[in-house]
């Protein structure tokens, strides 16, 4: 009994003591909901930000909690970034309600949801769950095109401004820089992408929609019978003799989904089975934004050239 | 695009030429004529680029429109009003935007959802249930009956609760919710009501109406989100399952980087344990704290603390002889609740694993009133009982979960007085007892949304051997996406 009173009330005195403190007011925090954003950030805010975020690429962002730690730290954000468009519909709700914090309630300063800043792929015709966990407002993988991400330069720039006006110009004199590295890439990444054009491909999850939208390549359906539903034996087999008919050349899934599928597939199917990143931290050699898309074009390249 | 001019031009010719080519076929320029025609067609292809782009900004601009949550945001801040800016951010990237693979046109089905409308959820409920002993005469031994629900329900089908859920913000200062419950005998209940605060500094939150209490961790949560059919012993004897607060809540979440977590509640305490108060006061208040955090990228746990405190006053109960009694006096409740998720790396799409726990300590003190109807023998009344539970779920494929459960109450013996020849010996159903139960559970779910169950228990809550219990359950969701709390 001694302990529990012990470890309830040793952060309360902590909790007190920064409030006599006061806000010793450093860096912008930023609570991002997916790795990408907390990257933007950091690209667009430098040491003027402080990004950490929710998930890490290892996890589905449709599917963690809003547990504790992350309560306290949208408590402590002055900025919550996120996808938006239902992705995280299943925890920011309870995380932002929980927090207490006003400053990043939807319809806040505090508060950007970035998906809506982008043209969306895969707009239902009609909202029901019969077609699975969709999306009214579109697909929210929004951060595997390039091109998205030069679209929310400006915003987000204007936005941690808009929070911390004493470093407006900074942000600008970032975003351009960042801007113009990132157009130059944008080449370059367009160059090297080329022969993928017209690549048939089959995905885990739509959730490399707007990767193949991008570099104009074919997805002939989904591991998932429907979004969010579990592979199952007899959908793979009839993908399966689909590919029969109409071959495809690699299977695409991310790090934080079941392999397994997948590889059943690719074994069957005599084609590769490719592991992508699909966020920053995705794996080793993803370690920011410009290095996302560099590995994630080198692995689908070099399947697409063994494949051959 | 060429000058306007050219453009114009083209336009007009376009009819002139079709008009000179229609008649029997001067056949006089038919080089010119075919050009006419190239540019016409060059000309259209222009054009529906043209709007084809213009679509396309419409489409950006559109949706954002009529989202309420963007909109105020456009509004509030200078930062989301940057149609142009992110326009010229699109420049730098070299290639235009891909109109080549462009959504289906009906963006307009992403607003038409929400507008106004309050987010509407229900979840329908339901089980078949096999009980080997008359669930008409279950009780805990030992602890005396409230009014909640206590036992495992009837036998055959069941049409469980359902649930109609509405929640949306009021204005920017305040949000509200309300939770009705169908239940199977074509009652409504009011489960929860509630408006809260949205805007107040130093995290702070204050919300009134009807709410479940924050105290222990179970009892926050809505039925459709435990990983077992029924509430755990411990939270039916002491709280007749569930405990409500017709009261206000104030919750204060620390600005540390571990949560920290205190609520304070004050209510009427109408629902058992309590009765209510019987003047202007208060009938209950609760004091809560919990602390979590996480263990790595693939652990998190919570811990709590709680105190209820209550007021009875004339809490009527059927002794096993028939007799009417009641209780007055006031019942003082300790919970302790503990939580750790696990999930490698947090990722939870293939295996998971759940262990909780509660630990409670109530303590009961007043006048019982032997046949409150008739004889109305007042006598002193003490008692000091305690009940825990520990259970863990363990997710072994991306849908199926198997779960263990244990419970167990100890009712202690309460110390009763005499008077009139009337004394303990009166009260059977308060002899001393130690209930007790185990159970197992199976459970199938293909979406977040859908949910089937099978448990099996093996419950030894009362003298006179065992009672198994089956239950096959279904719970599904429709309508909004529910967010669930830790």
């Amino acid at each position: 009994m001694k302990r529990i009173l012990t470890t309830l009330l040793t952060p309360l005195y902590a909790a007190l003591l920064s409030l006599a403190a006061g806000p010793a007011h450093a860096a912008l925090n930023v609570l991002a909901c997916e790795p990408e954003w907390a990257a933007l950030a950091t690209e667009l805010g430098g040491d003027l930000v402080k990004a950490s975020s929710a998930t890490t690429a290892q996890q589905d962002p449709h599917r963690i909690e809003a547990r504790p730690s992350l309560i306290a730290r949208a408590r402590n954000a002055d900025l919550v970034l996120c996808t938006g468009l239902e992705l995280e519909a299943g925890w920011l709700p309870v995380l932002l309600r929980q927090s207490g914090n006003a400053k990043v309630a939807p319809g806040q300063p505090g508060f950007m949801e970035l998906g809506l800043l982008v043209e969306r792929l895969d707009v239902p015709a009609r909202v029901d769950r019969a077609d699975g966990d969709v999306h009214a407002a579109g697909n929210p993988h929004i951060q595997l095109d390039p091109r998205n991400i030069a679209r929310l330069v400006q915003p987000l720039a204007a936005r941690l401004a808009t929070l911390d006006p004493a470093n407006a110009a900074q942000y600008q004199a970032r975003a351009q820089d960042f801007a113009a590295r990132w157009s130059a890439a944008l080449q370059r990444w367009g160059q090297q992408g080329a022969p993928l054009k017209n690549v048939a491909v089959v995905e885990h999850h739509k959730n490399m929609a707007y990767l193949l939208n991008w570099l104009g390549m074919r997805s002939l359906g989904t591991l998932e019978p429907k979004p969010g539903v579990e592979p199952s034996a007899a959908h793979l087999n009839q993908l399966l003799a689909r590919l029969q008919q109409q071959p495809a050349r690699m299977v695409l899934y991310a790090g934080y989904q079941d392999a397994a599928p997948s590889r059943w597939l690719a074994e069957h199917a005599r084609i590769p089975a490719v592991e992508l990143p699909f966020t920053v931290g995705g794996n080793a050699q993803a370690k920011d934004l410009f290095s996302l898309f560099d590995d994630t074009l080198a692995r689908l390249l070099a399947a697409a050239g063994g494949g051959k | 695009m060429k000058s306007p001019a050219l453009f114009a031009a083209a336009w007009v010719a376009a009819p002139l030429a079709t008009l000179c080519a229609s008649p029997p076929a001067l056949a006089a320029d038919e080089a010119a004529l075919q050009q006419l025609r190239a540019e016409v067609r060059q000309m259209r292809q222009d054009y529906e680029t043209r709007i084809q782009a213009l679509e396309q900004r419409l489409r950006e601009a559109e949706p954002r429109a009529p989202t309420a949550s963007a909109t105020t945001a456009a509004a509030a801040s200078p930062a989301v009003g940057d149609a142009s800016g992110w326009n010229a951010a699109a420049a730098p990237g070299g290639s235009a935007p891909a109109s080549t693979a462009a959504p289906s046109s009906v963006v307009a089905a992403a607003p038409a959802t929400r507008g106004f409308n309050p987010e509407v959820s229900l979840i329908l409920g339901g089980s078949y249930q096999r009980l080997s002993r008359n669930p008409d005469q279950y009780r805990l031994q030992g602890f005396m009956p409230g009014d909640g629900e206590v036992g495992p329900g009837s036998r055959s089908f069941n049409l469980g609760e359902s649930e109609l859920g509405l929640a949306a913000s009021v204005d920017p200062y305040f949000s509200g919710r309300a939770t009705l419950a169908f239940d199977a005998d074509n009652h409504v209940n009011v489960e929860e009501a509630y408006a809260r605060t949205s805007a107040l500094p130093a995290g702070l939150t204050l919300q009134g109406g009807r709410f479940y209490s924050a105290l222990g961790y179970l009892n926050s949560q809505h039925k459709h989100t435990w990983d077992f059919a029924d509430a755990p012993l411990a939270y039916q004897a002491f709280l007749g399952g569930q405990f409500k607060q017709d009261g206000a809540q104030l919750r204060w979440l620390a600005p540390t980087d571990r949560y920290t977590e205190i609520a304070l509640e004050a209510g009427r305490g109408n629902s058992f344990p309590g009765t209510g108060p019987s003047g202007n006061g208060l009938g209950a208040w609760a004091l809560t704290a919990h602390v979590g955090d996480d263990l790595g990228d693939s652990a998190s746990w919570r811990l709590g603390a709680s105190y209820l405190h209550t007021r009875a006053r004339d809490r009527a109960y059927t002794e096993l002889d028939g007799v009417q009694n009641s209780f007055s006096g006031r019942s003082r409740l300790w919970a302790v609740d503990g939580v750790l998720k696990w999930a490698p790396g947090g990722n939870a799409t293939r295996t998971s694993f759940k262990l909780q726990g509660e630990y409670f300590h109530r303590l009961e003190s007043g006048e019982l009133t032997y046949d409150s109807a008739s004889a109305a023998l007042p006598l002193a009344y003490r008692s000091a009982q305690s009940g825990w539970y520990v259970q863990g779920v363990y997710q072994f494929l991306p849908a199926w979960r198997v779960g263990l459960r244990y419970d167990r109450l100890n009712s202690g013996t309460p110390r009763i007085g005499s008077n009139a020849g009337v004394g303990p010996a009166s009260f059977a159903a308060l002899g001393r007892y130690n209930p007790s139960r185990s159970t197992v559970m199976l459970d199938y779910a293909p979406t977040e949304f859908s949910r089937l169950r099978l448990q099996v228990a093996l419950d030894r809550s009362r003298p006179g051997g065992n009672d198994r219990q089956w239950f096959l359950q279904y719970i599904m969701s429709l309508g909004a996406h529910g967010a669930h709390s830790f």
